[in-house]
């Protein structure tokens, strides 16, 4: 087994589920409604679980520190997570649309991984299907109501995030350095071919919508992320995230 | 003119609202409710749970698996519109009382429950029950040997 293929792959996967998981959990308590309230903080929490579950991957087949430490103390710099999840959460339709095209993103790659040589992965992807499935449903189902129902505010504002995001959302894809040996040894088919199954799954439930894809001009604009370079906005999001842990670490008692 | 607003919540109530500025509800301002009905085991009834706020089915199913279904053991869901929901009025309840009224405790099913004493002092005196052919015979005859 490729060690280095495969902790680049896993540690990517990890940080894109726990920022995206912690963005999403800003909505708690101010979603719209406290049933979509509910629902979304359950979805961010679920994320945060799969971030969870691959880092302990990391930690007990490869030697890395254990989940909390590789959340809450590392660098910026250390990151694997794509600029798209680190954008702050915006309005709700931002929000909305960032998890439609996400969530779709890992839908495919879990599905991919279903049959992964790597067993642990293999193991994973069949453990968590039926919760992406939910998340998968949340974001279809919203997608539809306020792109293709809703109303004419509904759709423009859901256009315009689509546009914004849309580009960005090509970061998620932003090859590694060992594409072709995690093809070789049936790890993982690779980027390329995710990018491709994501963008007909997407295309198929925006067909339901009066939303249209944007002609994207830069389609590197959202890469940087996995050789580490970020946004402005990782490092705060790290900040808060690792304050009360890091407090308790410098002696706080509550 | 202002006079004090008649709001359950305190943060409310204590905003200093003018009388006119009562506000109004569209029709498509509000969402209807939803009857939360779960079932933990194919071959189960449906229980009713609770209900939800949404403002159609798809939306209604995608919050009642939210708020009813993950934190115990379900296999489906279903929601029903609240307002298709037929009722009796409360004012109506005395038409129950005759179902739990101990003069009529013929309806009750203790029939059963001699059978099962029946059953169970034959067991305690080791008799053999034999039960002869026909109806007339299922019915009449438990014969001792």
């Amino acid at each position: 087994m490729n060690a280095p293929a495969i902790k680049e792959l896993i540690l990517k996967m990890a940080d894109d589920a726990l920022i995206i998981g912690h963005r999403n959990s800003e909505w708690n308590g101010f979603a719209p409604i406290i049933e979509e309230d509910i629902a979304f903080a359950s979805i961010a929490q679920d994320k945060i679980g799969h971030a969870w579950a691959l880092y302990k991957i990391l930690h007990e087949h490869f030697g890395e520190t254990d989940p909390d430490r590789m959340a809450f103390f590392r660098e910026e710099k250390d990151f694997r997570c794509c600029h798209f999840v680190e954008l702050p959460i915006g309005e709700y339709d931002f929000s909305l649309v960032r998890h439609f095209l996400f969530d779709h993103a890992e839908y495919c790659r879990y599905e991919m991984l279903e049959h992964s040589s790597y067993e642990p992965l293999a193991q994973l992807a069949k453990k968590i299907k039926g919760e992406i499935k939910y998340h998968l449903l949340h974001a279809d189902t919203w997608i539809k109501k306020l792109g293709a129902q809703g109303s004419e505010e509904s759709h423009a504002r859901m256009q315009s995030s689509l546009n914004e995001l849309y580009p960005l959302a090509l970061g998620i894809f932003e090859p590694g350095n060992f594409e072709n040996e995690l093809m070789g040894e049936n790890i993982f088919a690779g980027e390329t071919e995710l990018q491709k199954q994501w963008l007909e799954n997407i295309t198929n439930s925006l067909n339901n919508t009066n939303l249209k894809l944007p002609e994207v001009k830069n389609p590197r604009i959202g890469f940087g992320g996995r050789k580490g370079f970020h946004t402005e906005y990782l490092r705060p999001l790290i900040t808060e995230m690792s304050e009360v842990i890091k407090s308790e670490e410098a002696g706080t008692e509550w | 003119m202002k006079t004090e607003n008649n709001s359950l919540d305190p943060r409310i109530k204590q905003l200093d609202l003018e009388s006119s500025a009562q506000s109004k509800v569209g029709e498509k301002e509000y969402w209807i409710t939803w009857e939360v009905f779960h079932q933990d085991k194919r071959g189960n009834h449906h229980e009713h749970q609770g209900s939800v706020h949404a403002p159609e089915a798809e939306l209604a199913l995608v919050f009642a698996k939210e708020q009813f279904g993950r934190r115990k053991k379900c296999v489906n869901i279903w929601v029903v519109r609240t307002d298709h929901v037929f009722t009796f009025s409360y004012s109506d309840e005395d038409m129950f009382e005759s179902a739990v009224s101990p003069e009529k405790s013929y309806r009750e099913a203790n029939g059963f429950k001699v059978r099962d004493r029946i059953s169970e002092y034959k067991k305690k005196n080791k008799i053999e029950v034999k039960v002869k052919g026909g109806v007339e015979g299922y019915f009449g005859g438990i014969t001792e040997t």
